[in-house]
């Protein structure tokens, strides 16, 4: 900028001329520039508000206070106490009776089958491992809360519209009328929905729980850290450090760039024509899933780790080359110290990617039912994004807000990865 | 906790490895991680047993095969079956392969197994296969509640739907369709675009659409029937094909996403599996076709013409070597599962009539092999 007191009257006119015009283009510049920032911040408040608003009634679930009746005649009519005769016993009618107690009333064929969709078909099952968990209950009656069945949790929760003819909805005139009769008396709350997280994946929405998915995914990412971040680190150091500049060394850096850039299904395929076709490795686990993880970010990481490595200033090289250090001793006393917790954030940010990846899992057979939780990388597992995917197709209404609670948990996960790289950086970043 | 001596260490000059680890440990830690991947890689060769049933096929099965798949886990010993959707075709290949632990043990399909798939399954040594009937399931034509019910043949279907319809001036010709609303086909039905949201060519779905509506439409015109006896290929081609010039829209194999775009948009219609029409009986509506309305009771008299037959393959070599085989079919063929009143029928299924249950049952339980088809 000039000075206007030493210089000509004619120069700062020109100059005062310009300047209206000059400051108008520089509030239009910053106008656009918070323009755009807003435009992408209200994407992405409508996306969350979005995937909350569907998402936060999965948290809940509908019980029913209710004592069952644990009738000898019913489950162990002989006295046996043997396990077979008691794990095939009607549970089912054990439930119904309870229910019965409720509504007397009850005869025809149809309103029975309607009172008994009350509750979580689950509801038997659960009864029957608690007996066979504990056969002195039997005779006894136990208090329970039991789940409601996810179309009358949707009741609930007001996402059935009553006003159209019984025909045209999931619930029938019927159980509108119980419900509101139970939840009066009190019998009938919303509770922490503790099975979305305790439970694997299920056909029933009540049933259905992310569990399965997160292990799957925390297998997966293991392996994935396990193969890719000392291969990705070992290859920048190497490339970095030691590998002599010439064309070959030019032509492996172009392509581990071009690599970065390779779309994720194509490492899937890769996945399924070596790792299953070739190596004989099971369909639908997370070891494989990890590997295919693992060629897709390996690339990241060498770039990330480079990057880290070229940061670390060379006066720090010269000084240990100076006192005898030899070029290894250099590396690895000094320089990799100084560059890991960049290698680290990168490595990070590039496992973020692939937790949240799920093309590449598509090739490989994780698009399983599974409804086992997975104990070793061996085992068929879902992943979490996969978990998404197959709930979102799922016919049921109540799977609609569970799909929102599984995004909400992943966003969750990528976050907490997120924000990791960023105090590590904070943490041990040095100014030099 | 690691981190609770944040506030007093140094700054600055301490580096991440002495932060975590302690000084020295880095080059022990490198030799901990190379056994790690050693033990990764050499542990897969230790899968050589496989104690859960591993099941693939059809995405129109799955969500009955699903069901069973999670009552017979949690109500037997067993583990719960895993089951992939990868649809009717690639099922049969995977399927196919071969006999032992890294194949799977069975197959759904939402058609019969094909001729070439036998010999398929015979060249990789699989004759012994058991051929289990599960059920019905419909494909309906439906729309949003707030539009009218539609009513169609399936003559007006093809006509809407084909790329190429015969000259309108009876002339023995094909032209390209010109049919822009559904008044165009017939002056009874609605003046709307038609805008119709169906499965991709890689689905079951559409294979039964294109072949039983479509063709069932085709079929009509008498000279395109006559064609049949000439030259198959081309037949198949006029009759089965769907148009690509816009009205018609392949959304995947997602019927979800073509239920919530009709509630979006009453004047589209959907093509899918009864089971959604089931699932969504609130907002969405079945359209005649042919007269007749696709309810359970059609569909399983067989008065609804856009039906078909749904299907699973059991590896016999695999029974006995995989645990839970038997009692896995024997609770997907129980009268609880896919009889009159089966859960199934709450999921959509429709059952078969009683003689023919009959049979398929005796042949889960007395493993009786698939003699080919007749």
């Amino acid at each position: 900028m000039s000075n206007p007191s030493s210089n000509s009257s004619s120069i700062t006119e020109i100059v005062n001329k310009g300047l209206k015009k000059r400051y108008r283009s520089e509030f239009m510049f910053r106008l656009y520039g918070i323009t755009s920032i807003l435009f992408a911040a209200a994407f992405l408040i409508v996306f969350f508000s979005s995937i909350i608003d569907k998402g936060y009634s999965a948290f809940t679930q509908g019980e029913l206070n209710i004592s069952i009746y644990l009738d000898p005649e019913i489950i162990d009519p002989d006295n046996t106490l043997d396990e077979e005769e008691i794990r095939y016993a009607n549970y089912d009618k054990l439930v119904f009776d309870s229910l019965k107690n409720f509504f007397p009333s009850v005869s025809s064929r149809k309103e029975r089958k309607e009172l008994k969709a009350l509750v979580s078909n689950g509801t038997s099952l659960r009864i029957q491992s608690l007996v066979l968990d504990d056969m002195s209950l039997i005779g006894k009656t136990l208090d329970l809360s039991v789940k409601l069945d996810s179309d009358i949790d949707m009741f609930l929760k007001g996402n059935v519209d009553i006003t159209l003819d019984e025909s045209q909805r999931r619930i029938s005139d019927n159980q509108v009328k119980w419900t509101n009769e139970l939840k009066t008396k009190g019998l009938i709350s919303q509770k922490f929905n503790s099975t979305l997280f305790s439970a694997g994946d299920s056909r029933e929405p009540e049933q259905a729980g992310v569990l399965g998915a997160l292990v799957g995914s925390f297998f997966m990412l293991l392996i994935t850290f396990i193969v890719a971040f000392p291969l990705g680190v070992a290859a920048a150091i190497y490339l970095e450090e030691f590998a002599p500049k010439n064309k070959f060394t030019d032509f492996v850096e172009v392509n581990i760039n071009n690599l970065a850039a390779v779309p994720s299904i194509i490492y899937g395929l890769l996945g399924l024509a070596v790792f299953i076709n070739f190596f004989g490795m099971p369909r639908s686990a997370p070891l494989v899933g990890g590997l295919v993880l693992a060629l897709m970010t390996f690339p990241v990481i060498i770039i990330a780790s480079r990057a880290a490595l070229q940061s670390v200033p060379p006066s720090i090289t010269d000084a240990a080359l100076g006192v005898g250090a030899s070029k290894i001793q250099t590396v690895f006393d000094h320089v990799f110290p100084l560059a890991l917790p960049g290698m680290l954030t990168g490595s990070i940010i590039g496992m973020a990617r692939a937790l949240g990846e799920s093309a590449p899992l598509l090739m490989i057979g994780m698009v399983a039912f599974v409804v086992d939780i997975p104990s070793t990388p061996l085992d068929a597992s879902a992943a979490l994004p996969v978990q998404v995917y197959l709930w979102a197709d799922a016919p049921e209404r109540g799977f609609v807000e569970r799909t929102s609670a599984a995004i909400l948990v992943l966003l969750f996960f990528l976050l907490v990865m997120n924000s990791t790289a960023i105090w590590l950086r904070n943490k041990f970043e040095i100014k030099w | 906790m690691i981190f609770s001596n944040v506030t007093d260490m140094p700054q600055m000059n301490i580096s991440i490895i002495e932060y975590f680890f302690g000084v020295n440990i880095m080059k022990k830690s490198i030799s901990i991680i190379a056994a790690l991947i050693v033990m990764a890689t050499m542990s897969f060769t230790a899968s050589a047993a496989r104690d859960t049933i591993k099941i693939v096929g059809s995405s129109t099965v799955y969500p009955f095969a699903t069901v069973v798949a999670e009552r017979f886990g949690k109500s037997t010993k067993f583990n719960t079956p895993v089951i992939e959707s990868t649809g009717s075709g690639g099922g049969l290949k995977l399927f196919c392969k071969g006999v032992g632990v890294e194949h799977p043990d069975i197959t759904n399909a939402s058609r019969r197994i094909k001729q070439k798939e036998i010999d398929l399954c015979a060249k990789a040594g699989i004759t012994d296969i058991i051929e289990i009937k599960i059920g019905y399931d419909g494909i309906v034509v439906a729309n949003s509640k707030r539009a009218d019910t539609l009513s169609l043949t399936k003559r007006q279907i093809f006509l809407a739907l084909a790329p190429e319809i015969p000259h309108p001036n009876g002339a023995k010709q094909l032209i390209k369709n010109p049919h822009k609303t559904w008044r165009d086909v017939d002056s009874s039905l609605p003046n709307v675009a038609i805008e119709v949201l169906g499965p991709p060519p890689t689905s079951g779905t559409r294979d039964a659409f294109g072949e039983l509506a479509m063709e069932g439409g085709c079929k009509t015109f008498k000279w395109l029937k006559d064609i049949k006896k000439e030259n198959k290929k081309r037949y198949k081609a006029i009759c089965r094909s769907v148009r690509e010039d816009g009205p018609y829209i392949e959304a995947g194999e997602n019927d979800n996403l073509i239920v919530q775009k009709l509630n979006a948009n009453p004047k589209a219609v959907g093509v899918f599996g009864y089971s959604f029409l089931v699932e969504n009986s609130d907002s969405i509506q079945g359209s005649f076709v042919d007269g007749v309305l696709p309810t359970f009771e059609n569909i399983a008299n067989g008065d609804y013409g856009v039906s078909r037959s749904l299907y699973f393959y059991v590896k016999k070599d695999h029974i006995g070597t995989i645990p839970g085989m038997k009692e896995y079919l024997r609770e997907f063929t129980a009268d609880k599962t896919i009889g009159q009143d089966g859960y199934l029928t709450e999921k959509g299924l429709i059952p078969m009539p009683s003689s023919e249950y009959k049979q398929f049952r005796s042949a889960a339980r007395k493993l009786t092999s698939f003699k080919g088809l007749n």
